[in-house]
């Protein structure tokens, strides 16, 4: 396929710009892709065809902009693209006769979503960072379990919506049971483990789904208005979100302000909103056209990395100073095509669970993409969370690849009924 | 479900497109600002690696400021050195890598980083940018003559006080020394701040980060005689031959405000009785000043003060906030008297006590004046910005702020001023085979035996081509014509000679 070699190209010409040494990752990463590809066209021949290789190339810039980060970082993010990879295959081989027989599952799903929303709480093994309790560690290796919760919800949302929602619409309270224990208990986990970022686009992705399977704008009404009374009281009662939305209302005080990082008084710049205002001056920094990749401005003049967690949360302010206006446009053009294709796929599928499926999992990614660089550009408050297929970070990367093998199933399964028709 | 499927992709549109909008938001609009803050740290950095302009002295070799370059984690990092010792500190100012700046390196710091983008360097500049290639700033060439300017500080000696020597013609400065003085290497050294804290002048309380020369204010004594004789003269009433009789004192409100204390005429104190306008001047009689004071009027002296631009900042390429305007100030304010006749004391401003400040600087534009035919210059000191290949970017041309005076009147003054170094307060300053024009100042501070030692002058007095203005502060009987006119002198021959 031609996309195939151009994305190839593209991936050469911006690594040799780094080093020619680092030209391996570029060969390594197009036999992967070119695995992926075969894996699909065996598996799925009907599917649609821009999918993969976008996500081929978003994962490529993200590996990218993480090797100029830290060239460590980048060798661990390969082996987890491999292992998305093979999730990705091993999930269009085994589904790739009928993935509905997911529906039937869906409890398991709902109640594994909350179950992995809840293992970072564990004591043991759940590990707190940066004030949010959502990774879990087996020895050296990390996880965030959300990550994959969220594929397991948009199943369980899709079955469970496609099933009650005619009865959903009419609006009796019994029907709404499951559908708000399971939602309750996610919301609840996510709260307790700090991590808004993910409880936001659970919401959104809940909100997204109600509003296609029931059409009744008034639900959505009530529970964005919920939503809002909700965290306006969470605002005044959790320091941790309160923080947030003062960073996000006024990342520079006039004055100094007590730190609890040093217990010193600092200016909020240079204490709690100080990743938020770096990161913004990163972005500001790479102007119309950008430093270049790899000459952008990334560590202090004793080594240390201006911006914390760079590779992962903030990913995007990297890219857009070494891209500038015009390469961080592109990529969020990516994205807009990328979430296109997916809401085509859900137009063409021709029965409820899979327009709902593929519905919920091409919000979640426009949504999930919304909530990191809206954060990042002051549009919503900062909460964090990855930058699909860019960020830096294994469980993304592989419930990501779930993502598109799920959005292939249903569309390769659209076109053959198209076809047989 | 079509119709909300089509909804909720198109809301999905908006919210990327709204990031599309933030970003470029963040990356042209707001960017300027963002840049500017204090706490950017990736601007901290992008200023380490820019290769700040030179700041060099009129004769282009004397190196003012540079920088060594070393290599740190990958970066290529430029640290500013200065090399002269503090000579000019104040008015070159400091650079730090915190991005704090003074003097001329805050003033000229978009030459010096080469960020005046215009049309014809922009794409030249952004191709730099991507190629990854370091910004050089333009190099800077000034007026400063660095032998004058150390001359200057020599002689001042750690006392406080200010030197200023500028062309009467041009405008350009020669020196600009302030005293005492620090070396700005300190300012980046572990309690480097804290030495030049603790570094004081003979005066006591001096700060050596304060430019003496421009923000320094002084009580003018009795070179402001050249003020109120500028502005009889100008009317007409007076001529340099105008006759006066000298009791010794003056009349104020009804007491009698004595000349300075001589111990050997009867009374204790000056008495020259008949005098010409012109003597008056040369032996700085303050009682036929005071006479004239009370006959013009305060009204009539603050205007030609205001024109010779007091009550305004000199202007000057270092940064207005490192400048002082002169003039009469209460309550540590400037003030401009609603009602001179009433509220200022017309007979005591004439000789220049009563609430008068003024700059070294600013007395060195009176001397210049009057050195060019009543033409007052636009003191600079910049002489021409480089590019780095040597092009030159941009050259000062001289510019003349007003005429202040007549010429007639500056001629008359010049006349009466080469009097005061042949036979008067000035002598010290006389200069053999140059006719040197001057006039002394003794301003008293109420500190007892203490005074501020003020001397201007120009020379050669035909053909002025170097005008010197020096004060010297607090000093035991330091009378203008002592302390301050052997000062002038070395100047005014170093420039001459040079």
């Amino acid at each position: 396929m031609l996309t195939a070699v151009g994305f190839g190209s593209v991936y050469i010409a911006l690594k040799s710009q780094i080093s020619t040494g680092s030209l391996g990752y570029a060969v390594f990463f197009f036999g992967l892709y070119l695995a992926a590809h075969l894996v699909a066209r065996v598996a799925v021949p009907l599917a649609d065809p821009y999918l993969l290789p976008m996500a081929a190339l978003l994962t490529a810039i993200g590996l990218t902009e993480i090797y100029r980060l830290g060239p460590g970082d980048a060798f661990r993010q390969a082996l987890w693209i491999v292992i998305g990879v093979a999730v990705f295959a091993a999930t269009l081989l085994w589904l790739r006769r009928d993935y509905r027989v997911l529906e039937r599952y869906k409890y398991v799903f709902g109640v594994t979503a909350i179950f992995l929303l809840f293992l970072p709480a564990l004591p043991g093994i759940g590990e707190t960072i940066n004030g949010s309790r959502l990774w879990i560690h087996f020895g050296s290796l990390q996880f965030q379990p959300g990550e994959l919760g969220k594929v397991a919800l948009v199943v369980f949302l899709a079955a469970y919506l496609r099933e009650r929602r005619e009865v959903l619409a009419q609006g009796r309270l019994k029907d709404w049971g499951p559908l708000l224990a399971i939602w309750g208990g996610a919301m609840l986990v996510l709260f307790a483990t700090n991590d808004l970022g993910s409880a936001l686009l659970y919401y959104g992705i809940f909100l997204a789904l109600l509003y296609v399977a029931t059409n009744r704008l008034s639900f959505v009404a009530v529970a964005l208005g919920l939503f809002l009374v909700g965290s306006f009281g969470l605002s005044y009662t959790t320091p941790h979100v309160q923080e947030r939305v003062q960073n996000w209302l006024h990342p520079w005080s006039a004055n100094r302000i007590y730190c609890p990082f040093n217990g010193h008084m600092e200016f909020r710049q240079d204490c709690q909103s100080y990743q938020e205002v770096q990161s913004l001056y990163s972005i500001a920094h790479g102007g119309f056209g950008g430093t270049g990749l790899g000459s952008g401005i990334v560590t202090n003049a004793s080594g240390n990395q201006i911006v914390p967690d760079y590779n992962t949360d903030f990913i995007y302010s990297a890219l857009a100073q070494e891209l500038g206006l015009i390469g961080a446009a592109a990529l969020l053009l990516l994205y807009m095509g990328f979430v296109l294709r997916g809401f085509r796929i859900a137009l063409a599928a021709s029965d409820g669970f899979s327009k709902l499926l593929a519905a919920g999992l091409s919000f979640g990614f426009a949504f999930q993409t919304f909530v990191i660089v809206g954060g990042i550009t002051r549009v919503i408050p900062l909460t964090g969370i990855t930058l699909p297929f860019v960020s830096y970070g294994g469980s993304s990367i592989v419930s990501n690849f779930l993502l598109v093998a799920g959005l292939l199933l249903i569309s390769n399964r659209a076109n053959r009924e198209r076809a047989a028709a | 479900m079509n119709k909300q499927l089509l909804h909720v992709s198109m809301v999905s549109m908006v919210l990327l497109a709204i990031l599309i909008g933030a970003t470029t938001y963040w990356q042209s609009w707001a960017s300027a600002d963002l840049t500017n803050r204090q706490d950017n740290q990736i601007e901290a950095v992008a200023q380490l690696s820019v290769d700040r302009g030179k700041i060099l002295g009129a004769d282009g070799k004397t190196v003012f400021a540079t920088n060594t370059v070393s290599h740190k984690h990958g970066l290529t990092i430029y640290t500013r050195r200065y090399p002269q010792n503090g000579l000019a500190a104040q008015t070159i100012g400091y650079s730090t890598s915190g991005g704090t700046r003074t003097g001329l390196e805050q003033s000229l710091d978009d030459y010096l980083t080469g960020a005046n983008t215009n049309l014809s360097n922009v794409m030249s500049q952004q191709l730099d940018r991507l190629g990854g290639q370091t910004v050089h700033g333009d190099n800077v060439v000034l007026t400063l003559e660095a032998a004058a300017q150390r001359l200057a500080l020599r002689d001042l000696a750690g006392r406080c006080g200010a030197v200023v020597a500028l062309n009467p013609r041009t405008g350009a400065v020669y020196a600009l020394a302030s005293s005492p003085t620090y070396n700005q290497n300190l300012i980046e050294q572990p309690k480097g701040y804290g030495k030049i804290g603790k570094i004081k002048g003979s005066c006591g309380d001096a700060s050596a980060l304060v430019n003496n020369a421009t923000a320094g204010l002084y009580p003018p004594g009795s070179t402001f005689k050249l003020v109120t004789a500028s502005a009889a003269l100008d009317s007409g009433a007076y001529t340099p031959s105008s006759t006066f009789y000298d009791p010794g004192y003056c009349t104020e409100y009804g007491q009698k405000v004595y000349n300075s204390s001589a111990p050997d005429s009867p009374g204790g104190h000056e008495a020259f009785g008949n005098v010409t306008f012109a003597q008056a001047l040369e032996h700085s009689i303050n009682a036929v000043f005071c006479n004239i004071g009370q006959h013009i009027g305060a009204a009539k002296i603050l205007e030609y003060a205001r024109r010779y631009g007091f009550y305004h900042l000199p202007p000057l390429d270092t940064p207005p906030t490192e400048s002082l305007a002169s003039g009469l100030y209460k309550n540590g304010k400037l003030w401009w008297p609603k009602d001179p006749a009433t509220q200022v004391d017309a007979g005591r401003l004439a000789f220049g006590q009563f609430n008068m400040v003024t700059s070294p600087l600013q007395m060195a534009l009176v001397a210049a004046t009057i050195a060019n035919h009543g033409a007052e210059p636009k003191p600079y000191l910049v002489q021409r910005i480089e590019a780095p290949d040597g092009s030159i970017v941009s050259s000062t041309t001289p510019q003349i702020l007003g005429h202040p005076i007549k010429p007639q009147t500056a001629s008359e003054l010049n006349q009466m001023m080469q009097l005061v170094v042949q036979g008067g307060t000035g002598t010290a300053a006389q200069i053999p085979g140059v006719q040197v024009a001057g006039k002394t100042g003794t301003a008293e501070l109420g500190l007892g035996s203490l005074y501020d030692g003020w001397f201007v002058c120009f020379a050669p007095a035909s053909n002025p081509r170097v005008v010197v203005a020096v004060v010297v502060e607090k000093q035991p009987n330091g009378f203008g014509g002592s302390v301050a006119a052997p000062i002038a002198k070395d100047v005014l021959e170093k420039l001459l000679s040079g």
